[in-house]
């Protein structure tokens, strides 16, 4: 495939002579090369996520037995769990740093971190990123603050326990919760260093799109996951800031006596002197950056999808300038509705009616999408690898998720079912889920990518999938009851309300499957870190994908392609496409044509 | 401390297993394998298995449904409520609809199109025409949710004075809630934090005129068929008033006066008397009396049998204690709640007596 690109102007990066020597720390700790960054988010962030998913196991352990005495707790808690009972006040701990450690270390970092930087250049034919200092220096910086998130679970009073949104006055005040003490300011600390690494990250994403596009790459032949990756580069770019902006605040009411988010408090015996502050102020700042990072969620997860589904569906994905349209429309509508969260906050009821009006628009897209993909694996020819049945269930927690919001996202409707449990259903079906989905599907196809070849076992994918399908429907389906029965979240306990008693066994229920869900995952981790180096040695495109990573060394070289960087010709879609007298494929024998094949005679153009 | 260290022996356990397994590694040849490629009996079989995950999700709903249809909520308390359920009805039935429409497009195509060696997919990138229609389709029905949706928001939302609402404040506080009702004058004193003082727990202020009739309870009792003006005011940390059964939430905010507004349409009584809160109540004391034999077995004492009350819970964290911050709301007659409210004090003679 190759041979077609050599025939072109040589730049001066083609010439690959000078090896420098590598030693283990510039190979494996400080290396600037895009696809060890991308190994060390990825597996930072699995770190990460097995943190955060047995918080949630032990905080849904409490919920279905409150104040029964575990031997667990004991193990992991500590003194918080005295004879093995669960303390409320780590039960807010747990719930807080899950959130936080999803949200922002396992499907910000591990999910946009490691495909962005493992396919930005590889897919749009680069050497590296545009800066492999900033992009170590963001990785180093996400290690940071990922280690100082997990010294916070070790102070004294407790780590941050005011809620993953972390509302002032709760937040601010040490006297209100003893999680706001230390916890409260590493939390911090923790969060606006991850947002330097953030920024840095995100502004390499969008100057390597931008500026290192191999020849005939044009934005309209970019593979949906890149345009997924840039657009939610640029929804970062605009967004963390503000979050950083209201940390900022906060630990200058915490610490220095402002009052941005402070009035009026009366507290542990006493009138504080803070004055003209207001928490809603906090909650808009909070939400300007909270929702569009829902979106920095999902986006790189239906980038990935649109990518796996089409390939494995043997079929080009169906509305490729429909589904880039939607992109950025949902990355427009995201930044401009984050008011949805504060319906019932006391805002002005009128603003209530703009974000009801700009939320459901959000709808259009998102339905756009979903139809598509489902028309993308209509009369195709699908091959079930794992990574593509992640994907089918994608779309599916997806249309799940989706669904629901509708309700929430209707000012009237939210009345009564704000931050209930049928919001927690709601957002982890279709973020949480659908995101970590992504994720996983990504891991499955591009491993052979990462680890030079080597393919995870598919039998163990199955079994993987098909337990963690069933069970996070198993959690999450029946949690939307709970929801309407009218329970709210962050309960330590339900037992002080005998109107809740017949809750019971619905938690019961959805505690074991998410105790069976987060077993399955051992299943992948085994997988994952046993194929590594066991992994059965597959072909250099063992996907039969269009797209230009494959094309590069299977054996990790500094600039990812021995010869020249491989020309463009098509778009990234070409399966199945036949010739023109419909007799056989365009390639004959073979149902994809790589990007770098040029257009044949026996071919339609065809503008997409 | 040794926490830490555990973790700190597992880290260096994984290094050394990784650099264990390298040695193995160098040791061994490689060959290409696409064993590990999804095969046609692999297709087959997860093709089979899409459409047994359609019928698990069929059956999921419809378990769900038959079990818990009796968790949900019971009819609406209140005026506005009503037409919040309609809304939510004509919501869920079309969410109902589309998402079984969906799956069973996804499910069935993943069925149907499973790969097969020497099939061929379809070409197929591109139509105009089918995503005019799909876009426009949500654009209709949204655009009729989003109407009907705002109409009732609105109509909710804007309390006008000629309705004459009777005017009751809810103060929140680290773990408990307190009512004041304006009196006979109908308007609230005025009170800051800054006056909390001895009795004074509220911090109203004792100098208002207007703050003389106030009378500060630990319950909420509301007369049927008024409507009632909840003014909001929180002494420490974010609440939020929440109270399920008449559809009606609102954060309580320190610094600043919320408010949220409804008229109560169903009294205690009558919703005790409601045949799906008598099936309710009914299970619960059942669940109750199960527990309650393992309690006594325990030789601990029993939990008493329940009885149907309306709640104001607490819906916005606000500390350890906030999974038990509520307070009893009866809606009575006219005549009861005013027989009640006489037998409270009011402000003047709560100072007096300090």
């Amino acid at each position: 495939m190759s041979a077609h690109a050599q025939d072109v102007a040589v730049d001066h990066h083609d010439d690959h002579g000078h090896h420098h020597k590598e030693t283990f720390i510039t190979k494996y700790i400080f290396s600037q090369d895009h696809k060890m960054i991308s190994k060390q988010y990825l597996i930072t962030g699995i770190f990460m996520g097995i943190i955060g998913i047995l918080m949630s196991v032990l905080f849904r352990m409490q919920i279905a037995w409150p104040e029964e005495p575990f031997t667990i707790y004991e193990i992991f808690l500590g003194k918080w769990a005295e004879g093995g009972v669960m303390d409320p006040s780590v039960y807010l701990a747990l719930v807080t740093i899950h959130g936080t450690i999803m949200v922002f270390f396992v499907l910000t970092a591990g999910l946009s971190g490691t495909f962005s930087n493992l396919l930005i250049p590889l897919q749009i034919g680069a050497r590296d990123m545009a800066s492999g200092f900033l992009n170590m220096l963001s990785y180093w910086l996400f290690f940071i603050s990922s280690v100082i998130m997990v010294c916070s679970l070790f102070v004294e009073a407790g780590p941050a326990s005011a809620g993953w949104t972390i509302y002032p006055p709760l937040s601010a005040l040490p006297q209100s919760i003893p999680g706001s003490g230390v916890g409260m300011t590493l939390w911090l600390i923790s969060i606006a260093v991850f947002i330097a690494s953030s920024l840095m990250g995100s502004l390499n994403y969008i100057v390597t799109t931008l500026n290192l596009r191999t020849k005939g790459m044009s934005m309209t032949r970019l593979p949906l996951t890149i345009w997924a990756f840039f657009v939610t580069a640029i929804i970062g770019v605009v967004s963390f800031p503000v979050l950083l902006s209201a940390a900022l605040m906060l630990i200058m009411d915490r610490s220095f006596g402002t009052s941005f988010f402070l009035s009026d408090i009366y507290i542990a015996g006493e009138v504080l002197h803070n004055q003209g502050g207001s928490p809603v102020l906090f909650e808009h700042l909070f939400w300007f950056l909270g929702h569009p990072e829902v979106y920095i969620v999902i986006l790189p997860a239906m980038g990935i999808v649109s990518e796996i589904m089409s390939t494995n569906a043997r079929k080009p994905i169906f509305g490729y300038r429909a589904m880039v349209a939607s992109i950025l429309a949902i990355a427009f509508l995201s930044t401009i509705v984050w008011g949805h969260h504060m319906f019932v906050s006391g805002m002005n009821p009128f603003l209530g009616s703009v974000f009801t009006f700009t939320t459901l628009l959000i709808a259009i897209p998102s339905a756009v999408k979903a139809f598509n993909w489902i028309t993308t694996i209509w009369k195709g020819n699908l091959q079930m690898n794992p990574a593509m049945l992640f994907c089918i269930a994608f779309v599916s927690t997806f249309i799940t998720g989706g669904l629901t919001g509708i309700i929430l996202g209707d000012s009237a409707l939210d009345i009564n079912v704000h931050d209930t449990y049928f919001v927690i259903a709601h957002f982890h079906l279709v973020m949480g889920i659908s995101a970590v989905y992504g994720l996983l599907a990504g891991v499955y196809h591009w491993f052979p990518k990462m680890f030079e070849g080597r393919l995870m076992n598919k039998n163990l994918g199955y079994v993987h999938f098909w337990i963690t399908a069933i069970g996070a429907y198993g959690i999450f389906f029946p949690m939307h009851f709970v929801g309407m029965a009218g329970l709210p979240r962050r309960y330590y306990t339900n037992t002080n309300f005998p109107y809740f008693d017949d809750l019971a066994d619905i938690n019961v229920v959805i505690t074991v499957f998410a105790i069976i869900t987060a077993a399955a995952q051992v299943v992948f981790l085994y997988n994952f870190f046993h194929s590594i180096f066991y992994g059965k040695i597959g072909p250099k495109n063992p996907w039969k994908s269009t797209t230009l990573e494959w094309t590069a060394e299977m054996k990790h070289i500094h600039g990812n392609w021995d010869g020249p960087i491989p020309h463009v010709y098509r778009w990234p879609y070409d399966y199945s496409k036949l010739n023109k007298d419909e007799t056989d494929y365009v390639i004959p024998g073979q149902d994809f044509v790589p990007q770098t094949i040029p257009l044949k005679e026996n071919e339609d153009e065809l503008n997409h | 401390m040794t926490a830490f260290l555990v973790v700190l022996v597992i880290i260096l356990f994984g290094v050394a297993v990784w650099q264990m397994s390298k040695i193995f590694e160098l040791s061994k040849t490689k060959q290409t394998d696409t064993g590990d490629i999804a095969s046609d009996k692999d297709n087959k079989v997860n093709g089979y298995l899409m459409i047994m995950f359609l019928v698990f999700l069929y059956l999921l709903v419809i378990i769900s449904f038959w079990k818990w249809g009796d968790v949900l909520l019971p009819k609406a308390g209140s005026e506005h409520g009503s037409q919040i359920d309609n809304l939510m009805l004509v919501s869920m039935i079309l969410l109902f609809v589309v998402g079984i429409l969906t799956h069973w497009l996804l499910l069935t195509f993943a069925f149907k199109y499973r790969g097969e060696k020497g099939k061929r997919a379809i070409f197929y990138a591109d139509n105009d025409k089918l995503e005019f229609i799909w876009t426009i389709i949500p654009v209709i029905v949204l655009a009729g949710l989003i109407i009907y949706g705002l109409f009732t928001w609105t109509d909710i939302m804007n309390v006008s004075e000629e309705d004459d609402p009777l005017v009751i404040e809810l103060y929140a506080y680290q773990f408990d809630w307190r009512a004041r009702y304006a009196g006979e004058d109908n308007t609230l004193g005025e009170a800051n934090v800054r006056l909390i003082e001895g009795v004074n727990q509220l911090g109203v202020d004792a100098s208002d005129p207007n703050a003389q009739d106030d009378k500060i309870t630990n319950e909420l009792h509301l007369p049927v068929g008024r409507k009632v003006l909840f003014k909001m005011r929180s002494q420490d940390v974010l609440h939020s008033a929440y109270m399920p059964h008449f559809r009606a939430q609102m954060n309580v905010v320190p610094g600043m006066v919320t408010q949220f507004a409804f008229t109560p349409t169903v009294t205690t009584e009558e919703m005790r008397q409601e045949e799906y809160v008598i099936e309710k109540v009914r299970n619960i004391n059942e669940l109750r009396k199960e527990n309650s034999e393992e309690l006594i077995a325990k030789g601990e004492s029993p939990l008493d049998p329940y009885e149907f009350d309306y709640l104001l819970l607490c819906n916005k964290i606000c500390g350890i204690n906030h999974y038990n911050m509520q307070m009893k709301i009866i809606v009575e007659s006219q005549e009861d709640y005013e027989a009640w409210l006489a037998e409270q004090p009011d402000m003047a003679e709560v100072l007096k007596d300090q």
